[in-house]
C-alpha cells in the first residue's frame, strides 16, 4: 500500500506505523484553515458566476458581445453577488494570510523537503498546486481589481485584458476542484478516518 | 513549580492580550486618523472590506491612475443597465434638454453651489477611454468627457474636515468617495460618452466617473453633491446604498 496514498496528507511514512502520518501542529492548523476558506471561496466563486455565466477574452465583454464560452447555467441575479462577493474576499484574505504562514513555516522547518515519502506524481501534482495553481489563482484575482491594476497595469495587460483574467480565474478554480476530487478520493482509499484524524490530532509520533 | 509555571503562565498571556488588544485599539485609532478604515467595517464580512480597503489605500498612496485605452478598443455594444428614473421632475427636465437641471453642491464647501449643465460644460474637461467592470462581471471601454470633480469642489472651496463626498441620483441611487478617490484626477463628472451627449440609459444629464472601482459607483442621473466630514447621519449612515444590496462601500476590489 505504502505510496499509493495521494499527496498532501496521506502518504505512508513508515509501514511500521500502519500508514498514519505524522502531521506537524502547524501543518493541521494551516490543512483546516484552508479547508474552510477554500470552500468559502468555491461557493461564493459559483454564487458570483452566476450573475453572468459567460466567458470572454480580452479586455470587455458582454451580453452584445462574442464570447468565448456560454456555460451551461442560467443567468440568476437575486442578489445572491452582495454577500458572494464579500464572503469571496474575506475567504481569499484567509487563503492568502494562511498560505502565507503555511509556506514560510514550511520553509523555515524544511518541512518541504522533509517529506520524501510521497512519490514523483504526487510531488509534482502538489508543486503544481501550491506554486503554480494558487498564485494564479492570486495573480488573475488581482487583475481583475481596477485599483489594483492601476497601481501594477502588468498584471492585466500581460494576460491580454481583464475578461482573459476572469476566464483563466474560472478554468484554474475548476483545476483546483478536480485536485480537490483526486484528494477527498485517495484519502478514502487510503483509509478516509485514519488519516482525517491524522490531520487532525496529528497521528501517531515519528519514530 | 507547575503552579509556579500556570501562575506565570497567566500572566504572560494576560500581559500579551492586554498588549496585543491595546496595539489593535491604537492601530485602528491611527488608521481611522488616516482615513483607512471604511463605513461599512462592522461584522464579519467588515473584516475583509477593512483588510481591503486599508491595503489598497496604502498601496495607492501615489495616486495611481486607472489605465486608459485606445479608440480602436472602445466597446460597440455597451448594455444599458436599468431604467432612468420614473420620476415626474426627471422626466420633465429630459423633456426639456436639462435647460432647468441643476447641479447641487453643499456640505462642508465655503460656497455652496447650484450649477446648470452649460456651466459644468464651461469648466476645463478631462476626456478619458477607461474600462468600466460591473460587479456582475460584463465590462465595457467607452470614452467619457466631463469636469473633474475636484474642479467642481475646489470652486466651491472644500473645508479642511472634508472626508468624504456623497452623491445622489434623481431615482434613490447614491454613493460616496474618500477625498483621495474624490480629488482623484480621473474621477470625472461626465456629460458626454463616445463623442456625443450623455444618452439618457447611460445617466443624462451627468453621471459619476470612478475608473478604479466598480461599474456601481459610477452613479448615474445626479442630482446633488455634498462634502460631509462622516457617512453616519447620511441615510443607512453606511456611505452608499450599495450594503442595503450586500455590496461593498469600497469598490477598488
Amino acid at each position: 500500500m505504502a505510496g499509493s496514498a495521494y499527496f498532501p496528507g496521506v502518504a505512508i511514512r513508515n509501514p511500521d506505523f500502519a500508514g498514519t502520518p505524522h502531521h506537524a501542529a502547524l501543518v493541521r492548523i494551516t490543512h483546516w484553515i484552508n479547508t474552510l476558506s477554500f470552500f468559502g471561496l468555491l461557493i461564493s466563486g459559483i454564487a458570483i458566476l452566476l450573475a453572468h455565466p459567460r466567458l470572454y477574452w480580452g479586455e470587455t465583454g458582454n451580453v452584445g458581445t462574442p464570447s468565448l464560452l456560454n456555460l451551461p447555467l442560467p443567468f440568476i441575479l437575486t442578489g445572491q453577488t452582495g454577500w458572494g462577493r464579500s464572503l469571496h474576499f474575506l475567504s481569499a484574505w484567509v487563503c492568502v494570510l494562511n498560505g502565507l504562514l503555511y509556506v514560510i513555516s514550511g520553509l523555515i522547518t524544511q518541512h518541504f523537503r522533509k517529506d520524501h515519502a510521497y512519490n514523483v506524481v504526487q510531488r509534482l501534482t502538489y508543486i503544481a498546486v501550491v506554486a503554480i495553481l494558487f498564485p494564479i489563482m492570486i495573480w488573475t484575482g488581482l487583475a481583475m481589481s481596477p485599483a489594483i491594476t492601476s497601481v501594477f497595469p502588468a498584471l492585466v495587460t500581460s494576460l491580454g485584458g481583464q475578461q482573459s483574467a476572469r476566464t483563466i480565474h474560472f478554468f484554474v478554480a475548476d483545476f483546483l476542484v478536480l485536485f480537490l476530487i483526486v484528494h477527498i478520493t485517495m484519502v478514502s482509499l487510503a483509509g478516509f478516518t485514519t488519516h482525517v484524524r491524522a490531520m487532525i490530532i496529528g497521528g501517531k509520533d515519528r519514530p | 513549580m507547575s503552579k509556579l509555571l500556570s501562575r506565570r503562565g497567566l500572566i504572560t498571556t494576560g500581559l500579551a492580550t492586554a498588549a496585543g488588544a491595546s496595539g489593535l485599539a491604537v492601530a485602528a485609532r491611527l488608521a481611522d486618523r488616516y482615513g483607512l478604515i471604511p463605513p461599512d467595517h462592522g461584522g464579519v464580512y467588515g473584516v475583509g472590506e477593512t483588510l481591503t480597503y486599508t491595503a489598497q489605500r496604502l498601496l495607492m498612496a501615489n495616486h495611481s491612475l486607472a489605465r486608459e485605452f485606445d479608440r480602436s478598443q472602445i466597446t460597440k455594444s455597451v448594455p444599458i443597465d436599468g431604467n432612468p428614473p420614473a420620476k415626474e421632475n426627471y422626466r420633465r427636465l429630459l423633456a426639456g434638454g436639462f435647460a432647468d437641471w441643476r447641479l447641487q453642491v453643499d456640505g462642508l464647501v465655503a460656497r455652496p453651489a447650484l450649477f446648470s449643465l452649460a456651466e459644468l460644460k464651461s469648466f476645463p474637461s478631462r476626456t478619458q477611454i477607461t474600462h468600466q467592470a460591473c460587479e456582475e462581471g460584463w465590462s465595457f471601454i467607452a470614452e467619457w468627457i466631463g469636469v473633474p470633480l475636484a474642479y467642481v469642489l475646489n470652486r466651491a472651496g472644500i473645508l479642511p474636515q472634508a472626508r468624504y463626498v456623497a452623491y445622489f441620483a434623481f431615482d434613490d441611487s447614491w454613493d460616496s468617495v474618500d477625498m483621495p478617490e474624490a480629488l482623484h484626477p480621473q474621477t470625472l463628472l461626465a456629460y458626454g460618452m463616445n463623442g456625443q451627449e450623455l444618452p439618457a440609459g447611460h445617466g443624462a444629464p451627468l453621471r459619476m466617473k470612478v475608473p478604479r472601482q466598480l461599474g456601481y459607483k459610477n452613479v448615474k442621473f445626479l442630482a446633488r453633491i455634498t462634502v460631509t466630514d462622516s457617512l453616519k447621519n447620511i441615510r443607512n449612515g453606511l456611505g452608499s446604498v450599495s450594503p442595503d444590496y450586500g455590496y461593498s462601500w469600497y469598490a477598488g476590489i
